[in-house]
């Protein structure tokens, strides 16, 4: 059956378009984009006043499933994902048990085929049990289908661990991405170290925390030829370090969060809102200056949310007993709209890459576009929509959202995943 | 002076004004205390939860006092020996006692914002009796009404704390709190001990070194030493603490004629202090400074239940 989205502004810089024209998709590919297009039968859409660009791609999440489906599963988080704009996701493999052999990714393929809203890409992890004593078995994961390896949520802490993961994983060309945290500097920080850790009287997480492995991480890049992405960069020297691997002309990304973009310390207040508590830490108001300038100039590869759902009860509770992360994947896109877009910081087109062309690449997928013989991962915008962000107008299991109360500018509409729609006017197709 | 707070939890939100009538009104606490019954009916069917979730005897004890003396009705409630052991969520504790129909709860916790919570939660009444490396705002006004009984004044003294200043929840209160009353305060400690900022605590003067700092002090405000783990502890040995940090006798001669020694207590004597100074007749107040925890939380309480001025003297 055919489909034929009229009236929207697609953008997408791969194929240096950029007008309102008509795209027309049949069996899942796109087959014509163009003006007066015609079918003989199928499915008209009208979307006057939208954007259309290629589907989005969040490539850390958290999903939850296998073993922490109180915070969310596949099926809660793909929902999310469908309602933020994805087309798809990379879930992280610190699942219980973790993803860190062959049938803990197919697990999740065959939960995400059979109860999906978007595509999921598995990453496995680098060492059995996220432990960083025993490589896992990254060649076989990867043969089952795992895009790239990472021990997200504290990094492999020994040097020569990571030396033997990124050796080992380079011969599969895969991704190693490193979640940089030195554990015995960091110990039990809580919040940024400096301001926020003085003022609330807590354990501080020191940039240097970070700083300190991708320093070191770079190094075994250089070591190994093994392409590193550095997840979640808070600090303006993390991110001059990237630069200058960059500018080597090692293989190195990175990303950054909505969070560390927008949020500082200085939103952690008197009443210790633990939807703020997020590793790495919320830095300073220079740090995330320096992200979104490294957003603008190209230094950073793809915003990424790091969802990371926790229930109810998880988080209200301690600050320092509370579990570290926020959700994302509902908010991002908008975010992004609002604070960088329509502030003219960022146009169209580096969001398209941010958030589609460079995750692909990175997790050596296939990039989407909007041009014949692409496959049909569209993503409809409506820049007119105002909205507030509530727990109630949140599709995941979790509301540990640290933009609860934001208004926002634009909202996703219309998801199509292989030209099935998974959203459409902003309701997830069932 | 209209004094018009519902909590007593973050020191920064109280004016010099409001914490001199906290001061003054530990003054007039005296006279009670002098008395053969030590009792006033002034807070008679209030019932204040004492929740202490982390193991303290003084400070509880001088909170229990200080009800008893004012007819409150207390209920000493074992946190951690009790319901979170058992898996309940602070939340859930909370809002048990609430169901007691609690006039006000007292918490001490080991957890920063925990008191902040609990208001929130309960909507009663909450006295921050030391939450965490956070605050401890009722230690802080036994510190001022001592230093301010025995100095006449606070504006413009130069106050000077020294020990373990990045874990204190003592210093969390006490140095905004000497700020808001105008002192001139100067922290001392090994780097290992400082905390990232000293400076957004309100710390005009940072130094590592205690001698060069004392001739100027008419406080010095002596910290307790944590000395239960030696292995990755902040400083080699405890002896090379008191070595360089100790308030000693040998220290005495850098010291003005009329300085002043402070601690919180317990002292390691042998550590922080000295006998010699510890006990100094004229020096050290720190004797006074328990007294002034009963006067002082007297006078918190009286105030946040809506004492009138002169409602208490019954």
């Amino acid at each position: 059956m055919a489909l034929l989205l009229k009236n929207a502004h697609c953008i997408d810089p791969q194929a240096g378009l950029d007008e309102v024209c008509e795209i027309l998709i049949r069996d899942g590919k796109i087959v014509e984009v163009g003006h007066n297009l015609t079918m003989e039968k199928g499915v008209e859409r009208d979307l006057g006043g939208k954007i259309v660009l290629p589907g989005l791609v969040d490539m850390h999440v958290h999903l939850r499933e296998p073993g922490f489906e109180q915070k969310e599963d596949i099926a809660s988080g793909t929902r999310a994902a469908a309602k933020g704009g994805f087309t798809a996701v990379c879930a992280m493999p610190n699942t219980l048990p973790v993803i860190d052999n062959a049938v803990g990714v197919e697990y999740v393929k065959a939960r995400a085929a059979a109860v999906g809203k978007c595509r999921v890409h598995v990453a496995g992890a680098c060492t059995q049990g996220l432990k960083g004593e025993t490589l896992a078995e990254m060649g076989d994961m990867f043969n089952h289908g795992a895009v790239a390896f990472t021990d997200d949520g504290r990094g492999v802490q020994g040097a020569g661990m990571m030396r033997r993961v990124m050796d080992y994983a380079s011969q599969f060309g895969v991704t190693v991405m490193a979640h940089c945290q030195d554990d015995d500097l960091v110990g039990e920080g809580q919040v940024n170290e400096g301001v926020a850790s003085t003022r609330l009287g807590m354990l501080g997480w020191p940039a240097e925390g970070e700083e300190l492995e991708i320093a070191r991480d770079i190094a075994l890049c250089r070591l190994t030829g093994c392409p590193l992405h550095i997840q979640h960069v808070t600090t303006a020297r993390g991110l001059d370090m990237v630069r200058a691997a960059k500018a080597e002309g090692l293989s190195v990304t990175c990303e950054v969060t909505p969070h560390h973009l927008f949020l500082t310390e200085e939103a952690i207040g008197d009443d210790y809102n633990t939807s703020l508590k997020v590793n790495p830490p919320l830095r300073t108001a220079a740090d995330a200056e320096a992200l979104v300038a490294g957003v603008m100039d190209g230094t950073v590869d793809a915003i990424v949310t790091d969802h990371a759902p926790h229930t109810d009860w998880e988080k209200d509770r301690e600050f320092e007993l509370a579990p570290f992360g926020m959700i994302g994947l509902e908010t991002s896109l908008s975010l992004v709209y609002t604070n960088l877009v329509a502030t003219g910081k960022i146009g169209w087109d580096r969001v398209v890459e941010l958030m589609s062309v460079r995750p692909n690449q990175i997790l050596n997928v296939d990039t989407v576009s909007i041009a014949p013989g692409s496959t049909a991962d569209l993503t409809v915008f409506d820049p007119s929509v105002e909205w507030e962000v509530t727990r109630e107008a949140l599709t995941s299991k979790s509301g540990n959202s640290g933009f609860l109360g934001a208004r926002l500018t634009g909202r996703a509409t219309d998801v199509y995943v292989g030209g099935y729609a998974t959203l459409e006017d902003g309701v997830i197709c069932e | 002076m209209a004094f018009n707070h519902k909590h007593l939890i973050d020191i920064t939100e109280y004016s010099a004004d409001d914490i001199m009538t906290i001061l003054e009104t530990a003054t007039r606490f005296k006279e009670v205390n002098e008395r053969r019954i030590k009792q006033v009916p002034t807070l008679k069917g209030v019932t204040i939860v004492n929740m202490f979730n982390e193991p303290s005897t003084r400070t509880r004890s001088s909170f229990e006092i200080a009800e008893k003396r004012l007819s409150a009705n207390s209920l000493n409630f074992g946190g951690s020996s009790t319901s979170t052991v058992k898996g309940e969520s602070l939340v859930d504790t909370v809002e048990t006692l609430c169901s007691y129909k609690v006039d006000m709860i007292i918490v001490r916790d080991k957890h920063a914002g925990v008191p902040r919570k609990i208001a929130d939660v309960s909507g009663v009444h909450v006295i921050d009796a030391g939450d965490g490396k956070h605050q401890h705002p009722t230690q802080a006004l036994l510190d001022l009404y001592s230093i301010w009984e025995r100095k006449g004044k606070l504006d413009g003294l130069k106050v000077g704390v020294v020990g373990d200043i990045g874990h204190s929840r003592v210093c969390g209160s006490l140095i905004p709190a000497l700020k808001i009353m105008g002192c001139e305060v100067t922290v001392i400690a090994p780097p290992t001990l400082m905390p990232a900022r000293p400076d957004v605590l309100g710390a005009d003067h940072v130094t590592s070194n205690l001698d060069e700092a004392l001739p100027e002090l008419d406080v010095v405000y002596m910290l307790r030493i944590q000395r239960e783990r030696l292995e990755g502890a902040p400083y080699p040995s405890l002896r090379e603490y008191n070595l360089l940090y100790g308030l000693t006798q040998k220290r005495e001669r850098l010291m003005k004629p009329d300085a002043l020694i402070c601690h919180p207590g317990p002292i390691n004597r042998g550590v922080e202090l000295d006998s010699y100074m510890a006990d100094h007749a004229q020096r050290s107040i720190i004797l006074d400074q328990v007294y002034a925890g009963i006067l002082t939380r007297m006078a918190a309480l009286y105030l946040l239940l809506g004492g009138s001025e002169d409602g208490f003297a019954a």
